[in-house]
C-alpha cells in the first residue's frame, strides 16, 4: 500500500514535470523538466521490481539531458517571449485525459469480441499473463518464467524473453534504432559547417 | 597543454573516470543474460563515456580518440553483426535459434546466443548514440537563416 501511494505521487510529480516541460518560458528549464520526469518514472520501474527498465530508463535519461542541455546551451534564442497560458493548457490536457480514460473504461471494460470467438482481455489487465476468467485465452507469461532458464539457459528472464523468445522483436527494434540514428545523420550532415561568408544563399529557405 | 574543452579539474577527474564509466558498460551488456542490463543499457553507457570525453577535451582532441566515421562503420558492423547472430541460427536449424550450447546455469558463458547478440548490441547502440552525439556537438557552427545576418556564432 505504501508503495503505490509512493508511485501515485511520483506520477503526480511526472504530470507537472510535463507540463512545466510544455509551459516553461525558457528551453533549458523545459529540457530539465523533461529529464526529471524521465527520472521518476525510472524510480517507478524500480518500485514496481523493473530493475532492467530502470537501468536502461536512467542511462537514457542522463545521455538524453546532457546531450539536450549541450544542444540548447549552443543555441541563443532559447527563451519565449510570447506569453503562456498554463492554466488552459493545463485544463485542456486534463479534460483530453479524463476523456480518454472514460471512452477506454466505456468500450474496453468488457473486453473487445475478436474474430476467433474470444475476447481481448479488458483494458489494463496484462496481456500476456493468465486470465482469472476462462473466457480470454491463457497467455505465455506463465510458461516463460517456467521453462525460460532451461529453454535458454539466461536466468535473467528479461533478456531471454527480449533475445531469445522474442528476438524477433528486438530485431525489429535494432533496426528502429539504426533508421533513426541514420536520419540524424542524414539530417545533421552538412550543418556543422559553417556557410562561407563571401557566398551568397543560393537556396534560401530550404534546409540544405 | 591543449586548451580546448573545459578545465584542467574537469579533464583529469574526465581521464579517471572514463576508463571505469566504459568497463562498466561492458560488464552490464556481457552479463545481460545474468543480472539487470543487457547490450542496449551498454551501449547507452558506452555512449556517455563517449559524451563525457567529447565535452571534457573538445572536439578537436577528442577526434583523435572518437571520430564520426569510426562511429558510422561500428554502428552498421554492430546491426550487422545482430543479423549475423540470427542468420547464424540456420546452423542449428532457423532463423534466431540457439546455435551455441548453452552452458552451465548462474555462469558467464551461458545462455547459448544470448551474449553473442548483447556484444552486438553493444557495439551498435553505443556506436550510434556516440556517432548521434558528435553529429549534434557539431550543431554550434549552424547558420541560422532565421535571422540574416547573425554571424556571431
Amino acid at each position: 500500500m505504501g508503495i503505490e501511494l509512493f508511485i501515485v505521487v511520483l506520477i503526480a510529480f511526472m504530470l507537472l514535470a510535463a507540463l512545466v516541460a510544455v509551459e516553461a518560458r525558457d528551453l533549458l528549464s523545459s529540457v530539465i523538466a523533461v529529464g526529471a520526469a524521465g527520472f521518476a518514472l525510472s524510480v517507478i520501474d524500480l518500485l514496481v521490481g523493473a530493475p532492467d527498465l530502470a537501468i536502461t530508463q536512467v542511462v537514457v535519461e542522463v545521455v538524453a539531458l546532457v546531450l539536450l542541455i549541450r544542444v540548447v546551451l549552443t543555441r541563443d534564442d532559447t527563451s519565449v517571449t510570447s506569453a503562456r497560458d498554463v492554466l488552459r493548457t493545463g485544463a485542456v490536457l486534463l479534460g483530453a485525459g479524463v476523456l480518454l480514460a472514460a471512452v477506454f473504461f466505456a468500450i474496453g471494460g468488457r473486453g473487445i469480441p475478436q474474430q476467433g470467438g474470444g475476447t481481448l482481455p479488458p483494458f489494463g489487465q496484462p496481456v500476456l499473463s493468465h486470465a482469472p476468467d476462462a473466457a480470454v485465452p491463457p497467455g505465455v507469461a506463465a510458461d516463460y518464467l517456467e521453462r525460460g532458464a532451461d529453454q535458454t539457459g539466461a536466468v535473467n528472464t528479461v533478456t531471454a524473453v527480449l533475445l531469445d523468445f522474442r528476438a524477433y522483436d528486438t530485431l525489429g527494434e535494432a533496426t528502429v534504432i539504426f533508421v533513426s540514428i541514420l536520419g540524424a545523420y542524414a539530417i545533421l550532415r552538412r550543418i556543422g559547417r559553417r556557410r562561407d561568408a563571401s557566398t551568397p544563399d543560393q537556396e534560401e529557405g530550404t534546409p540544405s | 597543454m591543449n586548451q580546448s574543452g573545459m578545465t584542467l579539474i574537469v579533464k583529469n577527474t574526465a581521464r579517471l573516470v572514463s576508463g571505469f564509466i566504459t568497463v562498466f558498460g561492458i560488464y552490464i551488456a556481457l552479463t545481460g543474460h545474468l543480472t539487470p542490463g543487457g547490450g542496449f543499457a551498454g551501449g547507452v553507457i558506452l555512449a556517455a563515456a563517449a559524451a563525457l570525453v567529447v565535452l571534457s577535451f573538445g572536439r578537436e582532441s577528442s577526434s583523435k580518440l572518437i571520430t564520426g566515421p569510426a562511429c558510422h562503420v561500428a554502428d552498421a558492423a554492430g546491426a550487422l553483426g545482430f543479423l549475423v547472430v540470427a542468420l547464424l541460427g540456420y546452423l542449428a536449424g532457423d532463423f534466431f535459434i540457439n546455435f551455441v550450447p548453452l552452458g552451465q546455469r548462474h555462469h558467464l558463458a551461458s545462455g547459448g546466443a544470448i551474449p553473442l547478440s548483447n556484444l552486438a548490441i553493444l557495439i551498435k547502440v553505443g556506436a550510434g548514440l556516440a556517432g548521434a552525439f558528435l553529429a549534434l556537438s557539431a550543431f554550434r557552427l549552424a547558420p541560422r537563416p532565421d535571422l540574416t545576418g547573425g554571424e556571431e556564432l
